[in-house]
């Protein structure tokens, strides 16, 4: 997802001189088309988010179009308070981007792992932000966020995620996108663990269990529109994110319905619940650890569907 | 009202002398910009804009009130003048190089001025921003330090010492002035001289917190007090007799 997204915002660089980008120090080789074919749009601001941050809400304000670039939470938390005043205060055109969504640096251990960024980002006001959950969305986002004015947290994963777009599918910026159809029970997943919950509609299926997954490419702003419809047509609804659920896309998801009075039959949160990872592992190996693999929302399911009397009073979550 | 009135005399060379500014024109290309990277201290830039005419002095009356524009902390949002909002300190002289770098890159020839208190350069993101200016050669970039070695709960030496302060940022590659920061031809000849530097230039202005008031000078309290009926009418009768 790293490369699409590099490959397209050159291209897009080609056409518009205002394009910028900045990077901590981090991209070794990866910004290398950037860098040699936009010299002077370039510049590595070295070790120094907070600066990083601060000159390109400078740039910004002077009409560029800056893209801050390092990985995991290093382009967000390490520089937030910049970013809330000096970016988000501003409506500054900044668009951070964070390589390694979740658990995509696994093995570098708990500081290379994004894992609190949207509950922390989406609470900054006029700050979107995007997660897509595979390559082709990846591109397109890209490009949204280039066209749009204005902040933009952008977190991606490192590695490539295999197209799920119907052939002649258009994207639609900010709307949940049905990925598979399914009447009996609704999952919405964010970023590129999207693929687990993919693999586990392929294995409800052959139970006779019609799963309707969703991917959400856009945190904030959020689709109700659609959310609503998911709660209405099927008769639960999970949410799935290699993120903690406290105020992440469980916790958007959570907010919306309550707030609005649309319940769903049942609802589960899936991802990391107050824990650091503390335990080595490769992306595959983490999800597995916490419970975040295609096996574990098949359990999940079939845990509360179809549902009985008991699962159907009161417990959402 | 001490954090105010130390830098009003490098607030009133920059708007009477220096900034190529126009208050019918806020939002001019070409315009210098400063930031206020004290923003604590809006007050002053507010009396300095209201001064030149970006906006009528009445409405400096609404400073700190309910439903009011102007923030204690300095903002931008409907106040013309105001290039940055700040309040949280070292938070300037990263967006002022920022803006100064892509002066540079367009061919525009403006200046950027920012304005820093000496306990902010405690922050990081201060060094952080030397670096990258001097690395750059932004030499449109001038930062002015509030040289008045107290901060909020004691001195700067008994905090966090500076000294030797020019030294540091002599070492950081920037050419330092060492300014009088209340002798208006000392401020404008070191501003004027920074213009020669392939670099970016710090004044390093030598202040007294509370300058003008002498119950106010060199004290901490006045770092946070404002001047209240009789305190506010001795103040303002020294200052009249300036």
């Amino acid at each position: 997802m790293r490369d699409v997204f590099l490959k397209r915002l050159c291209e897009l660089a080609a056409r518009d001189e205002r394009i910028m980008l900045l990077t901590g120090d981090l991209g070794f080789k990866v910004l290398d088309e950037f860098s040699s074919r936009f010299k002077g749009r370039f510049i590595n601001v070295g070790v120094a988010e907070q600066n990083m941050a601060g000159i390109a809400a400078g740039l910004a304000l002077e009409g560029k179009t800056v893209f801050i670039y390092s990985i995991a939470n290093f382009p967000s938390l390490r520089c937030i308070e910049q970013i809330r005043n000096d970016v988000c205060y501003h409506q500054a055109n900044v668009k951070i981007l964070s390589i390694g969504s979740g658990f995509s640096y696994g093995q570098l251990g708990m500081s290379h792992h994004a894992t609190e960024d949207i509950t922390i980002m989406r609470a900054l006001p006029g700050l979107r932000v995007l997660s897509p959950c595979e390559d082709w969305e990846t591109v397109f986002c890209c490009e949204y966020s280039v066209a749009e004015q204005g902040p933009f947290h952008i977190r991606i994963d490192k590695a490539s995620a295999p197209s799920t777009a119907k052939p002649h599918e258009v994207f639609r910026p900010e709307k949940l996108r049905r990925v598979t159809d399914g009447d009996d029970v609704s999952i919405i997943a964010t970023g590129s663990i999207l693929g687990e919950a993919l693999a586990a509609a392929d294995i409800l299926a052959s139970k006779g269990i019609g799963l309707r997954v969703y991917a959400c490419h856009s945190l904030k702003p959020f689709d109700s529109a659609e959310l609503f419809s998911a709660v209405r047509e099927t008769q639960g609804l999970l949410t799935l994110e290699e993120h903690t659920v406290e105020g992440g896309l469980g916790g958007i998801v959570a907010e919306i319905l309550l707030e609005e009075g649309v319940i769903p039959g049942f609802f589960q949160r899936i991802g990391l619940r107050d824990k650091f990872a503390s335990v080595v592992g490769a992306q595959d190996y983490l999800r597995g650890h916490y419970g975040l693999t295609a096996s574990d929302i098949v359990s999940t399911i079939e845990a509360r569907f179809p549902i009985s009397n008991q699962t159907r009073r009161g417990t959402c979550d | 009202m001490g954090a105010c009135f130390s830098m009003a005399d490098i607030i009133s060379v920059l708007y009477g002398k220096y900034l190529n500014v126009h208050p019918t024109a806020p939002t001019w290309k070409e315009r210098d910009r400063f930031i206020l990277s004290k923003g604590h201290a809006g007050a002053c830039l507010y009396a300095a804009l209201a001064e030149c005419r970006f906006f009528p002095i009445s409405n400096l009356k609404t400073h700190y009130q309910n439903g009011s524009k102007l923030s204690g902390h300095v903002s931008h949002i409907d106040i013309p003048g105001v290039e940055f909002s700040t309040g949280s300190l070292g938070h300037g002289l990263p967006v002022a190089a920022g803006m100064a770098m892509a002066a540079l890159m367009d061919g525009h020839s403006n200046r950027v001025v920012c304005l820093l208190s000496d306990g902010e350069c405690d922050e990081g993101s201060v060094w952080e921003a030397a670096l990258f200016a001097a690395h750059h050669k932004l030499k449109n970039l001038v930062a002015i330090i509030d040289y008045n070695k107290i901060q909020s709960l004691a001195s700067v030496d008994e905090t966090l010492a500076l000294e030797p302060f020019a030294d540091k940022w002599s070492a950081f590659g920037w050419k330092v002035f060492e300014v009088d920061g209340h002798n208006h031809e000392e401020i404008l000849m070191g501003l004027t001289k920074a213009s020669d530097v392939n670099g970016p230039s710090v004044l390093l202005a030598h202040t007294t917190k509370g300058k003008g008031v002498s119950f106010m000078e060199n004290s901490v309290l006045w770092h946070y007090r404002t001047a209240k009926d009789k305190e506010f009418d001795d103040a303002l009768q020294e200052l009249m007799a300036l």
